[in-house]
């Protein structure tokens, strides 16, 4: 069963078209990526998705019910839940702090209660408490707790973002660019990150990568958008042998010498000529 | 160029420019405070008496603290002593030249405190005949700066705490001396005081006194082992400060008088709307300059359902018509927030300030005179405790231990709300309002229960102002009591509970004690603020986590590897 639908999703910002017409379908437990060269749409896609812009056309569908119309923090109740692509922590609040503000929408203490500090609300805090160690634990930050989150190192931001994100316990999750600005080393760690909160957690992911070893090594499907428009869907092998990927990214010149190339090499051979 | 110059106690040679700046700073300053008055008015007061008077500290601390900033990266002994007393020339000579100056062209038509009586001051009231003091008094006392910055840093920090402590002492005099002679210390305080100001033997027992003793090297660093201690332990050993506080607190009325009861009751009210600003501004980090609106809503809510004069509409108890003033006040704030809470930033810094004037004007305005008075206010309003005339409840003292009592309630509840999940909804509201909602946080509900919960703070900080008073007027609801709250935050610390307590005695506390100088109540506001964010943006007593923010310092603990993310060196080659 689907768990997001996107049907002719259009998004203009005056007379640009950041997304147009797309049709997504995106499946519950899968991990799929959204790729595209620079200003092809895709976080502008998930901006649609969480609730920041309001879509021009068409509908989008999370778990059967309508969402386009929905403030970011009602999306966030369904179980939808993002990082970004420039990190956005808390920066002035410790790392767990982080983690607890994540799980808002489970707690349920009305502040008369946490004034008089009844014991349903002392017993919330404490479970709060603990869940967001085991949080911080499971995102590789056991100990980092009580620092302040602008001072952990970048790597552990990003880890932390996530954490914060797995705190709201979503359905799906929006990755933006998880591994931007790592090295090979993290991003290799990041990668085997995210597999484990499919496999482990059972998260449908939807992320935005340029790292195309990331996008290859962990995604299920692959969505190509250049210029707005959906121009590519498949799985990864499909997508890397796709002429029309390949000429957004590397420009229509390099294929043409490519199948010039091609030509002159394999004069005698050509037999398998499909198109 | 200054910042060529190394910090601290480097230089060789004398750094002429950076002493000549320093001393044309210095006379700048010093000759401002001759003739904005400050001076020719703190002259009045002594601070030993007979020998220096407060308007002449003032001076000398100038003098000093310009030869201090000039010598102090001055690492040889000559060359400090000669920046020193080189600055201070400079500056006293700014001083001379106004003696001068003022003898030769009446600078009265400007500056009115520019009259014989400052160049008296200034000159020992020898008049132009001692135009030369000042300069003199610069060399000696830059000369003496100079000699201070090469001291150890400890010897230094012993003589300038005992200097501190005679400055304070002096201040403090009258207001010491008056309860100690009604008590066993009544001799001490004849050796000490004079009748006002310090004695020529209180100046002198005094600084050594604290000199010596802070010179003492700390035996033991109490603090650190009594974080070590577990926690149950260290609540046993602070309660006994805590009640001893708590005690002295409640002693103070019948101690130092109802003068000072006064004070710090005004003092508690503004801590309270301290609090209740604390969580718009310092959680929510929503800038409300209109917060006098709420006060006035609690203030006129008691007057009119408890005054007995004209107005009074039902001749209530002061203690009934509180929760009614409490309620209102909230029900305004969101009145007021529904509207401007899609606001961001300055813009509803400015909406808010509106607001507050609005509800001035209207307070006072012909419209709504037959309710509320129009400008001649509404009196009579009943104390919240009625006893008999010679009960000791029945000064300011009563308004004292009530508005005290609501001071430590509100700051119980602000201090759960903080640690609550609606605390931290706010406190993510104010770091990243994006991220917040993206998180499932309701925007309007959590702003607007930030903005309802701080104005019945307000309106709890007006009701019992009113009580205080006995009367409200339009006049009492000033942009400055707004203005008052927001620099008591800022000066206290964004955030922090502590901060708001130690900015009203600041802020209000001392400016009240003061009042033969209200004149320059906002010069010294002014300097304050400029000063704090200048040294300590974060605040006298900041939130923890703000100071490390603004500080930069390194973190206490350096964690070893993350627990999964490899060594980034492995990524290296």
């Amino acid at each position: 069963m689907p768990l997001l639908v996107a049907d002719k999703v259009t998004k203009r910002f005056g007379g640009l078209v950041a997304v147009r017409e797309l049709d997504f379908v995106l499946e519950e437990g899968s991990i799929v990526s959204v790729i595209g060269p620079n200003g092809a749409g895709k976080t502008t896609f998930f901006n649609c998705v969480a609730g920041f812009y309001q879509i021009d056309d068409g509908t989008l569908t999370f778990d059967g019910m309508a969402i386009q119309h929905m403030r970011p923090d009602q999306i966030a109740q369904l179980g939808i839940a993002r990082t970004y692509q420039n990190i956005r922590l808390f920066t002035n609040v410790t790392a767990i702090e982080n983690v607890l503000i994540g799980q808002h929408r489970h707690l349920r203490s009305p502040w008369i209660a946490s004034v008089l500090g009844t014991r349903g609300v002392r017993a919330e805090e404490a479970a709060a408490l603990d869940e967001a160690r085991r949080l911080l634990v499971f995102a590789g930050l056991r100990g980092r707790g009580d620092v302040l989150a602008g001072k952990l190192p970048y790597g552990d931001q990003r880890r932390l973002e996530i954490a914060r994100a797995l705190a709201t316990k979503p359905r799906l999750l929006l990755l933006d660019e998880p591994t931007a600005g790592m090295n090979p080393a993290e991003t290799g760690g990041m990668t085997k990150f995210i597999s484990r909160l499919r496999d482990e957690l059972g998260l449908t992911i939807l992320l935005i990568e340029h790292e195309m070893r990331v996008v290859m090594g962990i995604s299920e499907r692959i969505t190509v958008l250049d210029y707005g428009e959906k121009i590519a869907e498949g799985t990864p092998r499909e997508i890397q042998t796709n002429p029309r990927v390949i000429e957004a990214y590397l420009g229509r010149g390099y294929l043409e010498r490519q199948e010039q190339r091609q030509r002159t090499a394999a004069g005698d051979t050509a037999a398998a000529g499909e198109t | 160029m200054t910042t060529a110059l190394p910090p601290v106690a480097q230089l060789t040679a004398v750094a002429w420019g950076h002493v000549i700046r320093t001393g044309l700073i210095g006379a700048a300053v010093a000759v401002y405070a001759c003739l904005v008055g400050i001076v020719p008015t703190f002259h009045e007061r002594p601070m030993i008496q007979g020998i220096i008077s407060l308007g002449q500290t003032a001076l000398v601390l100038i003098l000093l603290g310009t030869g201090y900033l000039a010598a102090r990266r001055h690492a040889a002994g000559l060359t400090a002593l000669t920046a020193g007393a080189a600055s201070g020339l400079i500056a006293g000579a700014g001083v001379t030249l106004l003696v001068i100056v003022g003898q030769l062209i009446d600078l009265r038509a400007v500056f009115s405190p520019a009259s014989p009586a400052l160049y008296d001051v200034v000159t020992f009231e020898l008049g132009v005949a001692g135009a030369w003091i000042p300069a003199a008094f610069g060399i000696g006392l830059g000369m003496a700066a100079g000699g201070l910055s090469l001291l150890a840093p400890a010897v230094r920090r012993s003589i300038v705490n005992g200097l501190l402590a005679v400055l304070l002492l002096g201040l403090f005099a009258g207001l010491l001396r008056t309860p100690m002679l009604g008590s066993p210390l009544g001799g001490l305080a004849r050796l000490l005081f004079a009748s006002n100001g310090l004695t020529i033997a209180g100046a002198v027992i005094s600084f050594v006194l604290v000199t010596a003793v802070s010179h003492v090297p700390r035996r033991v660093d109490i603090a650190q082992p009594l974080a070590d201690l577990p926690a149950p332990q260290r609540r046993l050993l602070t309660l006994p400060f805590l009640i001893g506080g708590l005690i002295l607190l409640l002693v103070i009325p019948q101690a130092l008088g109802p003068f000072f009861a006064q004070v710090i009751a005004l003092v508690a009210i503004y801590v309270l709307m301290g609090f209740g600003l604390n969580i718009t501004l310092g959680l929510a980090g929503l800038l409300d300059l209109g917060f006098v609106a709420f006060f006035a809503v609690g203030a006129y809510t008691v007057g009119l359902m408890t005054s007995t004069a004209e107005y009074g509409l039902l001749q209530w108890p002061f203690w009934a018509a509180v929760p009614f003033a409490v309620i209102l006040a909230a029900v305004f704030g969101g009145f007021l927030g529904l509207p401007i809470l899609s606001i961001r930033g300055d813009y509803l810094a400015i909406a808010t300030l509106g607001f507050g004037e609005i509800i001035r004007l209207l307070a006072g305005s012909d419209l709504l005179k037959a309710v509320l008075g129009g400008p001649r206010g509404i009196v009579n309003i009943p104390k919240p405790i009625s006893v008999p005339p010679d009960h000791f409840l029945a000064g300011p003292d009563q308004i004292y231990y009530i508005a005290l009592a609501c001071a430590a309630g509100v700051a119980f509840v602000a201090w759960r709300l903080r640690a609550s999940r609606l605390g931290r909804a706010w406190i993510a509201i104010r770091e990243d309002e994006d991220v917040a909602e993206a998180l499932g946080i309701n925007l309007v509900n959590t702003k607007l229960l930030a903005y309802m919960l701080g104005a019945a703070f307000a309106g709890l900080g007006g009701a019992v102002f009113a009580g205080l008073v006995g009367s409200i007027f339009p006049s009492s609801i000033d942009l400055f009591v707004s203005i008052n709250v927001v620099a008591i935050i800022i000066i206290g610390g964004m955030g922090s509970l502590p901060g708001v307590v130690v900015g009203a005695i600041f802020l209000i506390g001392i400016p009240e004690l003061f009042r033969e100088f209200s004149d320059y109540r906002f010069l010294f506001y002014g300097f304050a603020l400029i000063a704090m964010m200048r040294f300590r943006p974060e605040g006298l007593i900041p939130s923890t986590i703000v100071a490390r923010e603004l500080h930069g310092d390194a973190e206490p603990e350096e964690p070893e590897e993350p627990a999964t993310g490899p060594a980034p060196s492995a990524a290296a080659s």
